[in-house]
């Protein structure tokens, strides 16, 4: 353990870390995340330290598990150095090759590389991966390269570099100044700008200052946060620790969702490493500035993502916002002023403290600078977790980075910002993603959520979806948001079940621009955005719902029947037997039939039947 | 003193004072539900809606919570204010409708039918008993439970609380009489449907209300009369 007392001590000490790393040492890092390893890479971590032991290799190949590289979709992620061989969708099976074919004999195992699908070509260095190279990595440049519980992975690669450098070479006030000047806005959803909301925590007077770390992702199919609390948390801690220098803050809470436990923990042992090392606590870097980090999990309240909310949270009050003003930079936390950011936030502070706001600003429009992380998710070919720099069009983002649709279907809309963002359709694929364009949409630049849906989604679902979910997360405390999102679900559910009225749409848009404008706190003001937005691009689908009574897109099951076409079933009975509602009949190599009163609509039988004999109408 | 300008008409006042209390001060009505005098505001019922000018525009905050700034421009009575408190009252009557005060505030809103209802619930969530119970009476005997729909007034784990005096303010403040003296048990009182127990004496202010022991020095006092 050493403590790290001056600027000189941390540079000697990651010239020590460097100087002890041999660039050619043979390594394998593999993907750790939540989402590798609910696809198995603690298996495959396990059967490689296994195999290498037994192969008398331990002491000569490294096995590192780091954080979330991003390309989700090819899970688990393996990559094999100093070559940068990158292997994916590998079982605990595939380890004894890799061992003695890769490792032993330096043989790369075709098998196992990512294949455009484009080009049908072969790719063997991750850095290769048009998933990757579509990108700009930043903020998660480290993820997946170090070991998340290792500070002086960290180091090594710069880490805490840029806190030495407020601490020592800048005044509070220049670095508010740095960050102002760099256009950083806020990465929660709103986009407020960073140096102006620090400026305004800092101008506030009082002796007492927070600041606190908003990692309360919430949104469904949003996993930016967590991967970032997962694989790289020393970026969020010595973010934080610059702003609280910058706003003369002397203590910080990360509030963060229990259902991360593996970013829970990642942090915590960050945060004891960084007191281990001098960086955080009293006196850091002897610098004589005090602060300190304490984590304070949350039960999963979607509305304590909220700033209000979330301070009554820590507060150990019940989650519920409360009007502003007075903003939490002059009344938070126990009254005192305080400045909230969101985990992406946080982490981009020491990129641009080390590398300047020019250089933060390179990138970007003119209002929205740096990059954004997206979580791509639902039907498109690569799922996972990108950065892209902003501005880029929706076209790009999900065309390139994103791979496309799968399946050969065609692009319908994109969910962006979750459940409080709105969908872009086709014609708006060209939309530069930055906040103002996508307001204009009517969408909003979010957290950072991503769904994609195709031909095969039902725009009225969707926006049900959605709406089901905030309206459950709804805390209840006010009368629009409480009461408005049900009536509005309520009405939506009715359509989808094909009890649609005249006048349906318009009651959605009455109470949808009501609720927006006046509920209490962002979940109610932004709740009808999904239902607004698809009914603005897709109204047709709407009305389709209420007065054809059909869903074009044939998914609500209200409104669609099974039908086994005679010519083509051949009674292999496969449907029958599978049949939860036991609603098919007919006899071996004879024609079934499906009881349209008796089926609910599952699908099973389509999905099952090898004749392509089940057609729905 | 700072000056706002109330649907044109320029005001002066003290700063920190919010839009509420200086428009009722000079006989602007703003109609209110959640809001008391007494309590801190709550901001939930978004009656007290009004519209405010501010940078990009004009946006509706809840009177009631909003302070006055110098030179302030409000509009309480413009279409967008009455519209949404028309909405938030059709909201409110899908489980209230039958409530005397939601029914005259409908009457005066113009708003006849709801066209969305719920299973009937006296509670509106108003909020008065439990800041109440916590601000004036400091015992925090009940809290709101569960989130949006489900959301409800209760003791803790649905438990009738043993912090509850009996005092009976949540009744008092309660505008839709969804809170009351539950019944007699013997010679104690359930103070409310939460089941409560108290010793019960008769209040000297109010008929038909009683209250526990510890109160009726107060009310003597109140009344100016002797401890019976």
């Amino acid at each position: 353990m050493i403590e790290l007392c001056d600027p000189q001590a941390l540079v000697d000490y990651r010239q020590r870390i460097r100087a002890a790393t041999n660039p050619q040492q043979r390594r394998i890092r593999v993907c750790d995340g939540t989402g590798c390893r609910a696809l198995g890479s603690r298996r495959v971590l396990a059967r490689l330290q296994e195999t290498l032991r037994e192969a008398g290799l331990a002491d000569e190949v490294e096995v590192i598990p780091t954080g979330c590289p991003g390309f989700c979709e090819l899970g688990p992620l393996i990559t094999v150095d100093p070559e940068q061989i990158a292997y994916n969708r590998v079982g605990a099976d595939d380890v004894p090759a890799i061992v003695a074919r890769t490792i032993a004999q330096g043989e790369i195992i075709d098998g196992l590389l990512f294949v455009d699908p484009v080009t049908g070509q072969t790719i063997v260095h991750d850095n290769d991966l048009p998933f990757y190279t579509r990108q700009m990595r930043r903020v998660l440049e480290l993820n997946g390269q170090i070991d998340p519980t290792s500070i002086e992975d960290y180091i090594a690669h710069g880490g805490y570099a840029a806190l030495s450098k407020a601490l020592y070479k800048m005044t509070p006030e220049q670095v508010i100044e740095e960050v102002k000047q760099s256009g950083l806005r806020g990465r929660g959803g709103a986009g407020f700008p960073t140096g102006t909301k620090w400026r305004l925590c800092r101008q506030s007077p009082g002796e007492v200052k927070y600041v606190v770390c908003n990692a309360d992702e919430g949104d469904p199919g949003a996993f930016m946060d967590r991967s970032i609390l997962e694989g790289n948390p020393h970026s969020v801690v010595e973010g934080m620790i610059i702003g609280a220098y910058a706003m003369g803050a002397t203590q910080g809470y990360v509030y963060i969702r229990n259902e991360y436990p593996l970013a829970v923990q990642n942090l915590k042992i960050g945060l004891q490493q960084a007191c281990e090392h001098g960086l955080l606590g009293e006196n850091i870097l002897g610098s004589g500035f005090d602060f300190d980090i304490e984590i304070r999990v949350g039960s999963g309240a979607f509305v304590c993502g909220e700033e209000t909310a979330l301070m009554a949270s820590i507060e150990g009050k019940i989650g519920e916002p409360r009007p502003r003003p007075p903003y939490p930079a002059q009344n938070g936390l126990w009254g005192k002023p305080t400045n909230i950011n969101n985990v992406k936030t946080w982490s981009n502070v020491p990129l641009v403290l080390r590398n300047g706001s020019d250089w933060f600003a390179s990138v970007g429009t003119e209002e929205s600078k740096g990059t954004m992380i997206f979580s791509l998710v639902g039907k498109i070919r690569n799922t996972g977790l990108v950065e892209v720099p902003m501005g880029i069009s929706l076209r790009e983002l999900i065309y390139e980075v994103g791979g496309g649709i799968p399946g050969g279907k065609a692009f319908k809309a994109a969910q962006i910002g979750g459940p409080s963002g709105g969908c872009i359709p086709k014609e708006h694929l060209d939309v530069p993603v930055d906040y103002e364009s996508l307001t204009a949409l009517g969408a909003i630049m979010g957290s950072g959520g991503l769904v994609v849906t195709d031909e095969d989604t039902c725009m009225v679902d969707l926006a049900r979806y959605f709406l089901k979910f905030t309206q459950e997360e709804s805390c209840g405390k006010c009368v629009p948001c409480r009461i408005g999102t049900r009536a509005m679900l309520e009405t939506l559910e009715r359509i989808c079940a094909g009890q649609g009225r005249q006048g349906d749409i318009e009651y959605l848009i009455e109470i949808g621009q009501e609720v927006k404008r006046s509920s209490l706190c962002g979940l109610g003001q932004t709740a009808p955005n999904p239902v607004l937005t698809t009914i603005r691009y897709f109204r047709d689908e709407y009305e389709a719902h209420i007065y054809a009574h059909k869903c074009p897109a044939q998914v609500c099951k209200g409104l669609i029947t099974y039908e086994i076409v005679a010519e083509l079933c051949t009674g292999c009975t496969v449907c029958a037997r599978n049949c939860p509602a036991d609603a098919i009949t007919g006899a071996k190599n004879q024609p079934h039939t499906i009881d349209p009163e008796m089926c609910t609509r599952c699908g099973v039988c389509q999905l099952l039947c090898n004749f392509d004999a089940i057609t729905v109408h | 003193m700072i000056y706002v300008t109330i649907n044109g008409q320029e005001i002066q006042t003290e700063a920190d004072r919010t839009i509420l209390q200086v428009a009722r001060e000079h006989g602007i009505h703003i109609p209110t539900l959640c809001y008391h005098e007494a309590m801190e505001p709550f901001a939930a019922c978004r009656l007290c809606v009004v519209e405010v000018e501010a940078g990009r525009g004009r946006r509706l905050v809840a009177s009631c919570a909003y302070p006055c700034t110098d030179g302030l421009v409000v509009y309480t009575d413009s279409d967008t204010v009455l519209q949404s408190r028309r909405i938030a009252v059709e909201l409110l009557m899908a489980s209230a409708g039958h409530i005397p005060i939601i029914r005259q505030l409908a009457d005066e809103l113009g708003v006849d039918e709801p066209r969305f209802t719920m299973e009937k619930n006296d509670c509106i969530l108003c909020g008065l008993c439990v800041r109440a119970c916590q601000e004036i009476v400091g015992v925090s005997a009940i809290s709101v439970i569960n989130r949006g729909i489900e959301k409800m007034v209760s003791p803790p784990f649905h438990i009738a609380s043993n912090t509850c005096i009996g005092c009976g303010t949540c009744i008092l403040v309660c505008p839709t009489g969804a809170i009351t003296l539950a019944d007699i048990n013997g010679d104690a009182w359930a103070a409310h449907s939460w089941g409560s127990e108290f010793e019960a004496v008769d209040c000297r202010i109010r008929d038909h209300h009683h209250l526990a022991p510890q109160f009726a020095d107060a009310t003597a006092l109140l009344t100016g009369e002797a401890v019976g």
